[in-house]
């Protein structure tokens, strides 16, 4: 079967794809696009997630020809090129990142958290960031992360005191 | 993989090719076939057709698609179906929220699927067709055994057809924790005043979703008898602890590596007791439906 999706703003095109294959192996292995991780393949861990039309979901969960003619996006196209995205950024300086297996995947749940809300609590964070697990960090770093990257974007004005 | 992009389409190539899997939010069957414990010969994807992925509101019954997922549920829902809402709202993840649908859960009939109980305790009615036709299933009839339904081969789920709230409606999930948990037990109640009656819904505790008929006749008998629908005084204990005793007795849990079958048993009667206290404060205060 042949998937032609767009794929971080670019027509790509899968061949030879087996129906019951996943989007992320797809990605990895045909599209030469790593980022996006395997661990569980079961949902579990959220290290495989990207954006399928606008909303994340676990890659490892989409069959690759659900993804004809849809968009979407990878933790490599939020970069660009070689500038990192503020939420990559907060990431790195807050000591978020340690192995860095679930980065990644945090990075496109964080974004997707504040694309819909540049102002989330912690509470919000948590939930938010419930279907993604961490071996490493212990989560304190990764909060603070998103905490420091919705700081940066806020307007000066509706920045938190303190 | 087969993509129909009408509800027509769908019937038809179910019809030709029932080996095909039907595939929707994915987060079921991805699971087995990433872990080799299914090999269809292909897929029947159901992403495409438009009629599975919306519903509509006609004569104070919600028709949800089949397609519709946890995160459209929680998003639209909250209103007309509260109880819906909220166990939507402990499905997963996000992620899995963004793709798992009640048609899939349905289509799975897990026990401890979470949109069962509200479904049993709101008296929702399956839709079911295929180029033969048309079918109303009450979902009460509509799981045979663990993860068995009555779907047939060259049928698909169309819709669910669930009445509106009239009063509240609680769900309530005994897990090992928070986030990303099967359920232990699961419960789900309806105080329906604009019905006069109770419903009730269990989960994991017995090998298909069922409901409470006992609980839901006495529950409902005591309110009429007390004139409470009217009135909205307070709910004598012993009424309470019998309910919930009535849905413990409903379920026939097992033992198995998330809890014991007493354990279970527990755990009903203490969520039986509870929602019916948040859902009687909550009708007492006038919550609108
Ligand atoms: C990490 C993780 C966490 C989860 N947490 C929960 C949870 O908390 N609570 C819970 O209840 N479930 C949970 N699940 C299970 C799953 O998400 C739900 O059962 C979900 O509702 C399945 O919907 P889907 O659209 O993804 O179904 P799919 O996987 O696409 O399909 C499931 C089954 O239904 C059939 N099917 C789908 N649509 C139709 C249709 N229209 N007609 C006929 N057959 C159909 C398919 O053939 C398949 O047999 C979880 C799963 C994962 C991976
Ligand atoms: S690899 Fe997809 S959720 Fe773990
Ligand atoms: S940094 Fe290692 S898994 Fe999160």
């Amino acid at each position: 079967m042949k998937v032609t999706c767009m794929v971080n703003g670019e027509e790509r095109v899968a061949d030879g794809v087996w129906a019951g294959e996943s989007l992320l192996y797809v990605l990895r292995e045909r599209l030469g696009l790593p980022g996006s991780k395997n661990a569980c393949e079961q949902g579990e861990c959220g290290s495989c997630t990207v954006y399928l039309d606008g909303l994340p979901v676990c890659s490892c969960l989409v069959a690759a020809g659900q993804a004809e003619g849809r968009v979407v996006v990878t933790v490599e196209g939020l970069s660009e090129g070689e500038r990192l995205h503020p939420v990559q950024e907060a990431f790195v300086a807050a000591g978020a990142v340690q192995c860095g297996f679930c980065t990644p995947g945090l990075v496109v749940a964080a974004h997707d958290l504040l694309e819909r809300d540049p102002d989330p609590s912690e509470a919000d964070i948590r939930e938010a960031l419930a279907g993604n697990l961490c071996r490493c960090t212990g989560y304190e770093k990764i909060i603070e992360a998103v905490h420091v990257a919705a700081r940066r974007r806020l307007p000066e004005g509706r920045r938190e005191v303190g | 993989m087969r993509r129909p992009t009408s509800w027509a389409e769908a019937l038809s190539v179910r019809a030709a090719a029932p080996d095909l899997l039907p595939i929707a939010g994915g987060t079921d069957v991805m699971v087995e076939l990433n872990f080799d414990r299914r090999r269809p010969p292909g897929l029947l994807d159901l992403t495409r057709v438009p009629e599975l992925a919306t519903w509509t509101v006609f004569d104070g019954t919600v028709e949800l698609g089949a397609g519709v997922t946890y995160a459209q549920v929680v998003a639209d829902l909250g209103d007309l179906l509260p109880g819906l809402a909220t166990a939507s709202r402990t499905v997963g993840s996000p992620q899995i929220r963004n793709r798992g649908t009640v048609g899939g859960n349905l289509g799975s009939a897990s026990p401890a699927g979470d949109a069962h109980p509200p479904l049993l305790a709101a008296g929702a009615v399956v839709e079911l067709e295929s180029v033969h036709g048309r079918r109303s299933v009450p979902v009460s009839e509509f799981f045979i055994g663990v993860k068995r339904s009555v779907l047939e081969p060259d049928e698909l789920i169309r819709s669910v057809r669930v009445p509106c709230a009239t009063g509240p409606e609680q769900f309530s999930k005994v897990g090992t924790r928070n986030a990303m948990v099967i359920a232990v037990a699961s419960f789900a109640l309806r105080v329906d005043p604009g019905r006069r009656r109770v419903g009730t819904g269990i989960g994991s505790a017995a090998p298909t979703p069922r409901t409470a008929p006992e609980a839901e006749t006495f529950l409902a008998r005591e309110i009429e008898a007390a004139d409470a629908w009217a009135s909205r005084d307070p709910l004598p204990a012993p009424v309470v602890r019998r309910f919930a005793e009535l849905v413990a007795a409903a379920a026939s849990p097992i033992d198995d590596v998330r809890g014991s079958a007493s354990y279970r048993r527990h755990a009903l009667t203490v969520m039986a007791t509870r929602t019916l206290g948040w859902a009687w404060d909550e009708y007492r205060q006038g919550v609108p439906a």
